[in-house]
């Protein structure tokens, strides 16, 4: 059993001139293709009791009091390439508030904190792969990379699966969102519908009347060879 | 077939989701700090180093995680853990156990995160004062290069710095 291999042309090019810092950090050479084994093939496993009761709430996980902004509830379904669900997997979310600031001692923006928000989530998904975090919807902001670059409004998502070789970590964006067509980040990836894949749609279905709207973002990680037998003919 | 999820950076904020008690993010536990439990079995060592860009520069905003086999070579749940790198000297320390040999030579498997890196970085720290020549994946990085993977011993304490990007430059690896 292995993974499929992962398709880098479908990925963020390393190197891109138009995100600036990827010019000095992305490596030169290409990654070296090598076998799987073992390093690969494990991966951590995390129990139920690392995660506190209300990782998943970012609306009531750092208080005092509730955060400003658009509450939303950002759920979805972890599957891999085959579709099968990957149960019990951490999900870790972090985000900027609805103002675009990050508690973060290196964000300087000159746009507020806000006491009632942290901007930092996790959880392990269910039995079927699924995963549902409450938080408001964060604000656009700008950053150092051109005159007037912003980024559009995101959630940063990192996702573990059942093996190293599965390691994801990506950004979210929100339907409908302009910024997302002028961004130097989300234009590395190459193709048109890779990016339709990190932008989650208004989830009307998900949303709890007179309480918060949804968005829902799936997530699909590395899925396994279908080779059924170890050296079958 | 559904396609997987493109990758996307991490970014200079990662350390409110994947260690917010280094951002200052309060009300959530640490999730990472401790690689091995404090009973765990097999020789205490210390890892330090640094990241360097193209240019020379430390990366300061980088974190690196690690999965390592357990000391007698078989990759236990647990020995999984986080390091940032030191937002004013650069510096990431990791302290753990030294993994045992599985199928090849001891090694701890990173994964390095930061703003600029699209995609997730993987990469192999093996031993110096360990028998590395038969590594099935080290045999396989051409030889000038191997030097990048191996830590160097003082003590108890091993070096690995990483570079991502032209002279020296680390190997990183698809796998």
């Amino acid at each position: 059993m292995s993974f499929l291999p992962r398709d880098r042309d479908w990925h963020p090019r390393p190197y891109d001139p138009r995100y600036k810092t990827s010019t000095t950090r992305a490596p030169s050479q290409p990654p070296l293709r090598i076998g799987q084994t073992a390093s690969e093939l494990t991966g951590p496993i995390f129990p139920a009791s690392d995660i506190g009761p209300l990782d998943h709430d970012l609306l009531a996980n750092h208080g005092p009091g509730n955060p400003i902004g658009e509450r939303i509830a950002v759920h979805g379904r972890v599957t891999d390439e085959n579709g099968r669900a990957v149960p019990h997997t951490l999900v870790e979310i972090w985000q900027a508030n609805a103002g675009g600031r990050y508690r973060h001692r290196n964000d300087h923006y000159l746009a507020p904190l806000d006491p009632g928000f942290g901007g930092c989530g996790r959880m392990l998904t269910d039995a079927e792969g699924r995963y549902r975090f409450l938080t408001v919807k964060p604000g656009a902001y700008p950053w150092p990379n051109g005159p007037n670059t912003w980024r559009p409004a995101h959630i940063h998502f990192s996702v573990f699966g059942e093996a190293f070789a599965q390691r994801l970590v990506t950004q979210m964006y929100f339907e409908g969102d302009p910024l997302i067509a002028r961004c130097p980040i989300v234009s590395t990836i190459p193709d048109p519908r890779a990016i339709d894949l990190l932008i989650a749609p208004l989830d009307m279905d998900a949303a709890t009347p007179f309480d918060h709207l949804a968005y829902r973002f799936d997530i699909v990680l590395r899925g396994r060879d279908a080779t059924p037998f170890e050296g079958a003919p | 077939m559904t396609k997987e999820t493109p990758s996307q950076t991490a970014g200079p904020f990662i350390h409110i989701g994947l260690a917010p008690e280094v951002a200052d993010v309060d009300g959530m536990r640490t999730l990472g700090t401790r690689i091995v439990p404090t009973d765990a079995s097999g020789e205490r060592i210390c890892i330090e180093g640094t990241i360097r860009d193209g240019a020379g520069e430390l990366v300061k905003d980088a974190m690196i995680e690690f999965w390592q086999a357990d000391a007698t070579g078989h990759h236990a749940p647990g020995h999984w853990g986080r390091a940032s790198a030191d937002f004013d000297t650069g510096l990431w320390t990791l302290k753990t156990v030294k993994p045992g040999a599985g199928r090849g030579a001891p090694h701890i498997t990173l994964y390095i995160l930061a703003r600029g890196i699209n995609i997730g970085l993987h990469t192999r720290l093996y031993f110096a004062d360990e028998d590395n020549a038969a590594d099935p994946v080290l045999v396989q990085v051409p030889e000038p290069r191997r030097d990048t993977l191996i830590a160097q011993r003082k003590g108890t304490t091993y070096r690995f710095d990483i570079v991502l990007q032209g002279d020296g430059e680390t190997v990183f690896f698809d796998a």
